[in-house]
């Protein structure tokens, strides 16, 4: 099929980057996305083009890495898959196709799609860890039994990967569901129990200093989650925010 | 006609002395050829009447035995062509005359070294570890606080060697190339990791987890490493469900166990399809409260680009800062590689795009040898391949098939019509169905190890039963799992077990609380619904048991440097078993490394400070600058792909499921002049110091294509089948593997002496105290 690509290119953090138009033939059902965007990128090589820069690593959906924003829609439109589990099926001939990084003030642009997400790291290194030593001196593994359900819930909090969808989708660009994926994972933990005040305080606090905004419940992250990360946790979180303040 | 010895003569510039250069004629249907002896004989010693070098050359004899032997060789060809009754045309002649030449050439150059020191300690096999941890020289937590140490990587092995080297005092300065370090290729592992806890009371325990792993590598791994592996599992587990690793329990509330191949027991700890995420997420969190207490510097968006070597020691290495486009210094106390596999060679592999080989290939030029390059395993289950276009291959973990039952049609005609889409899977009855595993390997089943899978569905396929359009697939069903699962819920629910409706949808809810992700990954890709429909799969490439060589402390030939996780060779031997590389990449990282590398550091306590401005590094720093101003103003006509794609088809090729001679001295050549060709070639776009994907992945590809040339030279001279090594001349007459014990029971460790096929190859023989070396069955 025949496409009409409409791509952000922006050569680094301070220049200002503009929409450029590529047309692409021969793209087939069965590529995914980021094949097709490998495709224009060949040809542009072959063209002398600098090739459009993008995160991608793993192409199976679980490193995070790849962060489209296409057609308005965080990771495209499908639902619960990331970039490069997009295939070129839920396109049709003639189909124009707009292309843009994730956008957010705290996500700022290193070149054409890619985005900084280290804002992301810093909240992890808050808090978003149990502190023992990985020495080996811990107790059995089988030692204390966890209720299988709490086990699922801990499991489905941290299957989160970390791509900033939630982030790119949220009118106020707010990492809340990010934040709280962590915060709850551990909260439904005996491990993670002991320190779970200083844990959502200051994951927290990093999370409104590197510029996130609010949650406001209209629940587009959750939408829009590759992992279907419920909104369940964003509650969940305010719940051991306000147990810890108290 | 026929074949008859001539010469050439051959002026030089200056006139002064004429030589000639004998060579061969074969003359057979009015064609020709000439085959060169490549000798140079001054015209007075050459008899031209005798086509002899006469006896006033000082080296008469030598030379005319060359010729002898030439003709020799060339008589040899000529005469097998006519025993076979097959015509021999002059072109034939010669490219078979090149292939045996080369042979003979690279057998003499191979240059055998006595062997090398692995360091294992002495003592009764099981105490090794507890007595060597015990007599390792220790460097004091003051003292710790002033040695740095570089950690490249941060998958399982890395992340988890980061934080624990940090953790016990040392500085770490941890690198990836990635925009954090969660995003490390371990996050795509899915099955699950084993450890020889035996919660389910199946008989396990570390020897059974060592013996299975040694058989596994089909006797080409060191018996110490393994079981020091099997002794630390346990302790991994232990260590992930205290940082808070949501790990499959079941209604008690008790960690959940599945079963994998090539073994008996249930051993396996799960987290859905997801264990590799959420093991790889507990270490990244491990390191996450170290870097918070500044214990670890984070270089995200790093790219290792050489190693620098100080008095024979490894003290640094240059960096490329992805974002800027900079290179970069770093020195440290030691350096850790813990990079990965090199499974990309092939271009199509499970691997992420950016896995690469470049730090293990760049410490291996600076003297570390590169061990059993050719040992990769190929993955039974993953998604065919569908187009050229194709970027990557998707694996289907190999936990699917502890419930899932792979067959092919019976019968070629129902093969026939399946690949034209004429006939449907379900409308195969069950007789006309090939359970080809259950056929061949009864104990084991569906369950057979990876090695084995793969060839069995090769077979298959060559022999015309494959089950997609291009005949390169075969069934992974689970519908027997779903009525099984689904009458058995049925009971206990107290629905109607005969109703098949009922039991169907019981049944494919278990198989989604099991499998969920993994048959939601397989739809989205394929766009067919795998509880209906069979699963449609092939064999690809998924991980490297190969490596580079290290002793038992970790450490690689040079001093200071370590590699661990799949970097490294040391655990799998010929093929590694599933669920195996979470296990030691754990246990590299947390528990085994930063202790051995105290018996190390232990000299280096009052170095102090190593200072970035020596012209050590001032060296190596350029030789980067130059290759990547090389590369960037080559300016030619392909693109990195264009030579990446070509390598991959080489290896796929010639160096995949099986292997043969001829086509691995073929490989050798072909990557020379593809190597060639790209130096001249190749296009990368845009410019050195700005982010620029083109220029990591061109460094990337250079490397991938000097391994490849070692790669194919290391399986050609392995003259044996062992593990995911298939060498085609050493088969049985059924097609199971032979393997030379007397003969190829050592690790080749090759060391770099300039061309990659130069290589010296150092053997490192493998001794088994505790085990009894036996021909592997799964029978």
């Amino acid at each position: 099929m025949k496409l009409n690509l409409k791509i952000w290119r922006q050569q680094d953090k301070e220049s200002k980057g503009n929409f450029v138009k590529y047309e692409i033939d021969d793209i087939t059902p069965d590529m995914s996305f980021l094949e097709m965007m490998d495709v224009l990128n060949q040809k542009l090589i072959y063209e002398n083009i600098d090739p459009i820069a993008f995160d991608h690593d793993c192409r199976e959906g679980i490193c995070g890495s790849c962060s489209l924003f296409i057609n308005g829609r965080a990771h495209g439109p499908d639902k619960g898959i990331t970039t490069c589990q997009l295939h070129m099926r839920k396109f049709k001939d003639g189909d124009s196709i707009v292309i843009e990084p994730f956008r957010a003030a705290s996500f700022p642009i290193i070149k054409d799609l890619v985005v900084d997400r280290s804002a992301f790291d810093r909240i992890q290194h808050s808090g978003g860890y149990i502190s023992i030593n990985t020495s080996g001196n811990t107790q059995d593994a089988n030692t204390t039994p966890i209720r299988k359900e709490d086990a699922d819930n801990a499991f489905d909090a941290a299957t989160c990967i970390g791509c900033g969808a939630c982030v790119a989708t949220c009118k106020n660009a707010s990492a809340m569901l990010y934040v709280s994926a962590k915060v709850s994972q551990f909260s439904y933990l005996p491990q993670g129990k002991v320190e779970a005040k200083e844990r959502v305080l200051n994951m927290v606090k990093q999370m409104d200093d590197e510029g996130f905004g609010n949650c406001t419940n209209t629940g587009a992250c959750e939408v829009e989650c590759p992992k279907g990360i419920s909104i369940k946790n964003i509650a969940r979180m305010n719940r051991e925010f306000y147990k810890a303040k108290i | 006609m026929g074949l008859y010895l001539t010469e050439k003569h051959i002026k030089y510039k200056d006139g002064k002395d004429d030589h000639v250069s004998p060579f061969f004629i074969y003359h057979i249907n009015n064609k020709r050829t000439k085959v060169f002896c490549s000798l140079k004989v001054n015209n007075k010693n050459w008899c031209f009447d005798k086509k002899k070098v006469k006896s006033t050359d000082k080296q008469a004899g030598l030379k005319n035995r060359k010729i002898k032997a030439i003709k020799l060789q060339l008589e040899t060809i000529i005469s097998s062509f006519k025993a076979k009754r097959e015509p021999l045309s002059p072109e034939k002649l010669k490219s078979e005359f090149e292939i045996t030449k080369l042979v003979d050439n690279e057998i003499k150059k191979i240059n055998t070294k006595p062997a090398i020191n692995s360091k294992v300690p002495n003592g009764p096999l099981s105490s090794k570890w507890e007595s060597h941890k015990g007599s390792i020289d220790l460097v004091s937590p003051s003292n710790k606080r002033n040695i740095d140490i570089i950690v490249v990587g941060t998958g399982l092995a890395g992340a988890s060697a980061s934080a624990t080297l940090a953790e016990l005092g040392y500085n770490v300065k941890a690198f990836c190339f990635q925009d954090s370090p969660r995003r490390a290729h371990s996050i795509a592992a899915q099955g699950g990791i084993n450890a020889s806890k035996n919660y389910q009371g199946d008989g396990d325990s570390d020897y059974r987890l060592f013996y299975d792993t040694i058989k596994g590598g089909d006797y080409r791994s060191r018996e110490a490493n393994v079981y020091r592996l099997a002794e630390v599992s346990g302790n991994i587990i232990d260590q992930c469900v205290a940082q808070g690793v949501p790990f499959a329990r079941d209604y008690g509330g008790l960690l959940d166990n599945r079963s994998f191949g090539g073994v008996q027991v249930s051993r396996t700890f799960y987290a859905k399809g997801q264990t590799g995420q959420q093991l790889l997420l507990g270490a990244y969190s491990a390191m996450n409260r170290q870097i918070a207490r500044g214990k670890i510097e984070m270089f995200s968006r790093h790219e290792m680009m050489d190693l620098v070597k100080i008095d024979g020691k490894a003290r640094g290495i240059i960096a490329r800062n992805h974002v800027t486009g900079e290179l970069e210094r770093f020195s440290a106390h030691a350096v850790v590689i813990a990079s990965g596999g090199y499974g990309n060679i092939f271009y199509l592999s499970t691997n992420a795009m950016g896995s690469n080989v470049t730090a293990s290939w760049k410490i291996h030029k600076k003297g570390a040898y590169f061990a059993n390059p050719c040992f990769t395993q190929i993955h039974p289950t993953c998604i065919p391949v569908s187009g050229d276009y194709q970027s990557k291959l998707t694996l289907m973990s190999e936990s699917l098939r502890n419930d899932g039952r792979i067959w092919v049609p019976k019968d070629l005609t129902d093969a026939k019509l399946v690949q034209e889409g004429k006939l449907s899977p379900l409308d195969i009855k069950e007789e006309d169905r090939d359970y080809y595993l259950e056929r061949r390997y009864p104990a084991f089943g569906n369950l057979v190890p990876r090695d084995i899978a793969s060839r069995a569905a090769k077979e298959r396929c060559d022999n015309g039963f494959g089950v997609n359009k291009t005949g390169e697939a075969v069934y992974l069903d689970f519908s027997h799992a779903i009525i099984r699962y689904g009458k058995e819920k049925a009971l206990i629910n107290g629905q109607d077990e005969n109703n098949i409706e009922i039991v169907k949808k019981l049944g494919r809810e278990i198989i989604k609380q099991k499998y969920g992700n993994l048959f939601q990954m397989y739809e989205k890709i394929v766009d067919e619904d795998p509880y209906v429909m069979p699963m449609k799969i092939y064999p690809a490439v998924h991980y490297t048991m190969g490596g580079v060589w290290v002793d038992y402390n970790l450490m690689t030939s040079i001093p200071g440097c370590f590699a661990i996780g799949e970097a490294n060779f040391s655990d799998h031997g010929a093929n590694r078993l599933g669920a195996s590389a979470l296990m030691q990449g754990l246990a590299d990282g947390y528990f085994v490394l930063p202790y051995t590398i105290g018996d190390y550091l232990s000299d280096d306590i009052s170095t102090g400070k190593i200072s970035t401005d020596s012209k050590e590094f001032e060296e190596s720093e350029k030789g980067v600058q130059d290759l990547l101003q090389k590369l960037i103003s080559n300016k030619g006509k392909n693109s990195v792909d264009y030579y990446h794609k070509k390598l991959g088809k080489i290896m796929w090729n010639k160096c995949g499921m099986s292997r043969n001679q001829n086509d691995l001295v073929d490989a050798i050549n072909e990557i020379k002049k593809l190597r060639k060709d790209f130096y001249k070639n190749v296009n990368v776009t845009g410019k050195v110091a700005e982010f620029n994907e083109e220029l990591a992945k061109a460094v990337r590809v250079a490397d991938f294509l000097e391994l490849g040339e070692l790669f194919a030279k290391d399986a050609l001279e392995r003259n044996e089948s062992c593990g995911g090594h298939f060498r085609e001349e050493y088969q049985t007459k059924d097609g199971e593997a032979i393997r030379d014990d007397k003969n190829f029971k050592f690790v080749s460790a090759w060391e770099y002496v300039g061309e990659p096929s130069d290589a010296k190859l150092h053997k490192e023989d493998l001794k088994y105290e505790e085990i009894e070396v036996k021909t592997r069955s799964y029978k």
